[in-house]
């Protein structure tokens, strides 16, 4: 880019010109001083919850018992001891948490593995019906999982495998195929043909190009699914308690925090310490994944 | 090494009735640079992948040496193919992309550096083996394209118009380091273009495709010097043959004023046809300026003087008394004369121009084909 940059005089003189297109009008509107100050208005009431449930968090039991964090600022108190009492005290969170990510882990690597192999197939191999099977895969998108909930726990019950993970990994898996098949899909498809048939004449049969070629060009969208994916499950409470009913040890997180603040609960100053405690692990899978999301591993491929 | 045998190959595409390539039947030797040249759709990309294994082959027969592979999957084929667009692995280096394929077939690890090592040396890509694709200019990327193709050492080279992405420079030095490398390397090679100018240069031999169908195949020379019909004719060479339908009396073709003697067995061949037209094609060097005063040439009006330097073409129409009845006749727009570089006409000038005595090609108007004396 060799683009002048304005000196300081030009720059006062352009901030006056009204531009000529629709888009340099939108932009001048929107870099305007007081767009600015909307903005900032905009994330400080965005933020304010968030920041009072971290205020919550770190007061005193009496003091969340008795008055709102706001009261903080005339009275101004700290204290470690809910996030004490949630990571190791007697209602213990720490086997919840353990609980969770047991839970999460598989029920993101297996709808993704299964996914990115049909995927594949999908999009590369030819086999009798197949985009009559793609678009039925597809439809179950249609069904409401909330529709199928009862009938696969009984399913699970009549299999003897209520109480363990199994019915966890299973439904999750279940409920994120037909978008994971179709979003990856389309990346897959995404790939020029002539890598393929480069792949083939050099010798590569399926497992290889899958493997080898496929794979690593996909890895952004397989990377955003898995993300998409982790945050749904981490936070999902649906499945959890009803697969999980009355299996203490199995509950994740999100499933005992819902009791801390709900009919039988007498703990709930507790609640807004659990609260962090389970946004610490998507914030760091968010932070760490992100660059995943960066797309252009394809350029130069092919011609451009 | 090895020879390239296409016996009767066919490939029809789904969901049509019209073969891609009918029956090709042609035969390469070993070590020979064979170039398909067509117009685009006239099925000479097709017949490249179905001797890739990478097309289907729905009848006849593709043999390389003494294998028959047409229904084999294009690993067992034992051969290599540079892509129009490089297809090129983008997440892996320039080293991995050229070592990919024996790094497949289990070759060791100092085998596949050596290999490798050694068609950078000769495409002189030592510095770049670390860079990805993307950090590589149009024409090294091209280079990468080659070099895969080099170390796999294969029977036989494919080639689907590699040089098609380059500018119009680097096309004709890469044209010439192409063809040298396969006369050092010795592999049989097929090359698909549609550039003709391509095809004359580079190969030993050239096959002409229209319509699936092969024309006609003949060393380049050869195909300039005796079409074997009208195709081929307007097709090679560049400027393009003046190609029109004459009529037949008395020994001469006349088309207008033109008048051009024949040979007597060519009138006989017209009259056995039961014909009397002929279709007369004469290239742009067979034509010269007569003196306005001499019968039997054509009247051209300068539309356009292309100045090469070396050359110098005039692009015109007929301007005669019975210009419309030529112009109706000809195949092309335009006539197109090579004259004197140092003495060319110019814009609007009208040159009576005469075909050289023996210069001219005749077609059968029925049949297309090659009419000879």
């Amino acid at each position: 880019m060799t683009a002048a940059i304005p000196t300081p005089a030009l720059q006062e003189e352009l901030a006056t010109v009204e531009p000529a297109t629709i888009t340099g009008r939108t932009r001048k509107r929107l870099t305007s001083r007081w767009a600015s100050l909307f903005a900032l208005v905009i994330a400080v009431l965005w933020t304010i919850p968030t920041f009072g449930l971290l205020l919550t968090s770190l007061r005193p039991e009496m003091d969340i018992r008795t008055s709102g964090w706001w009261t903080w600022f005339s009275d101004p108190q700290l204290t470690l001891a809910n996030y004490d009492e949630v990571l190791y005290g007697g209602t213990s969170l720490s086997t919840y948490f353990v609980n969770s990510i047991v839970i999460t882990i598989p029920s993101v690597v297996i709808p993704v593995s299964i996914a990115c192999l049909a995927s594949y197939a999908f999009a590369w191999m030819k086999f009798p019906m197949r985009d009559t099977l793609f678009v039925a895969v597809f439809a179950l998108q249609i069904v409401p999982l909330q529709v199928a909930l009862i009938p696969l726990l009984r399913l699970f019950v009549d299999a003897d495998l209520n109480g363990t993970f199994w019915p966890l990994w299973i439904s999750h898996t279940i409920f994120a195929l037909p978008l994971a098949i179709f979003l990856l899909h389309n990346f897959f498809r995404e790939v020029p043909g002539e890598l393929m048939e480069a792949a083939r004449v050099d010798g590569a049969g399926h497992v290889t190009i899958f493997l080898r070629i496929m794979l690593p060009l996909v890895t952004p969208a397989i990377a955003a699914f898995a993300i998409f994916q982790f945050l749904w499950v981490w936070n999902d409470l649906l499945v959890a308690i009803t697969m999980a009913t009355g299996a203490q040890e199995i509950q994740p997180l999100t499933a005992r925090l819902a009791e801390l603040s709900g009919s039988r609960g007498s703990t709930w100053h507790l609640l807004s310490a659990g609260a962090f405690v389970s946004i610490v692990v998507p914030v760091i899978v968010f932070v760490f994944l992100q660059r995943y999301f960066v797309r252009g591993l394809l350029a130069g491929s092919v011609k451009g | 090494m090895a020879t390239v045998t296409f016996d009767k190959a066919t490939r029809i595409y789904p969901g049509t009735d019209k073969p891609a390539v009918d029956a090709l039947d042609l035969a390469i030797e070993d070590g020979e640079f064979l170039v398909l040249v067509g117009p685009s759709g006239c099925g000479k990309s097709t017949s490249l992948r179905m001797l890739a294994g990478l097309e289907e082959v729905d009848g006849g027969a593709i043999r390389i040496g003494d294998r028959d592979v047409t229904h084999m999957p294009p690993k067992d084929r034992d051969i290599a193919m540079v892509f129009q667009n490089y297809a090129l692995y983008p997440h892996m280096t320039v080293a991995d992309n050229m070592g990919f394929a024996l790094k497949i077939a289990g070759v060791s690890k100092d085998e596949i550096r050596r290999r490798v090592g050694d068609a950078a040396k000769l495409l002189d890509l030592t510095e770049y083996l670390d860079r990805k694709p993307k950090a590589l200019s149009g024409g090294q990327r091209q280079r990468v394209a080659m070099g895969r193709a080099i170390v796999r050492e294969p029977q036989v080279f494919l080639m689907d118009e590699p040089l098609s992405n380059l500018d119009a420079k680097l096309r004709v030095s890469t044209r010439t380091q192409i063809a040298s490398l396969q006369r050092r390397l010795g592999i049989t090679t097929v090359y698909v273009t549609h550039d003709q100018v391509e095809a004359m240069t580079m190969g030993d031999r050239v096959a002409v495709l229209n319509a699936g169908l092969l024309q006609q195949v003949d060393s380049p020379l050869g195909l300039y010097d005796k079409p074997s019909n009208v195709f081929v004719a307007g097709f090679i060479g560049s400027p393009a043959m003046n190609i029109a339908t004459f009529d037949v009396k008395d020994g001469r073709a006349t088309l207008g004023n033109a008048d051009v003697a024949i040979p007597a067995s060519i009138a006989a061949k017209v009259a056995e046809e039961g014909s009397d037209t002929v279709v007369l094609g004469f290239r742009p060097e067979s034509l010269t300026p007569a003196s306005s005063e001499e019968t039997g040439g054509i009247p051209v009006l300068v539309d356009v003087v292309e100045e090469l330097g070396s050359d110098a073409y005039v692009y015109g129409r007929p301007a005669g008394p019975a210009a419309e009845e030529q112009a109706d006749r000809l195949r092309s727009d335009q006539i197109i004369a090579r004259v004197e570089p140092r003495n060319a006409p110019q814009k609007g000038e009208k040159i009576n121009f005469t075909v050289r005595q023996g210069s001219e090609h005749f077609f059968s108007v029925k049949t297309g084909e090659r009419l000879e004396p």
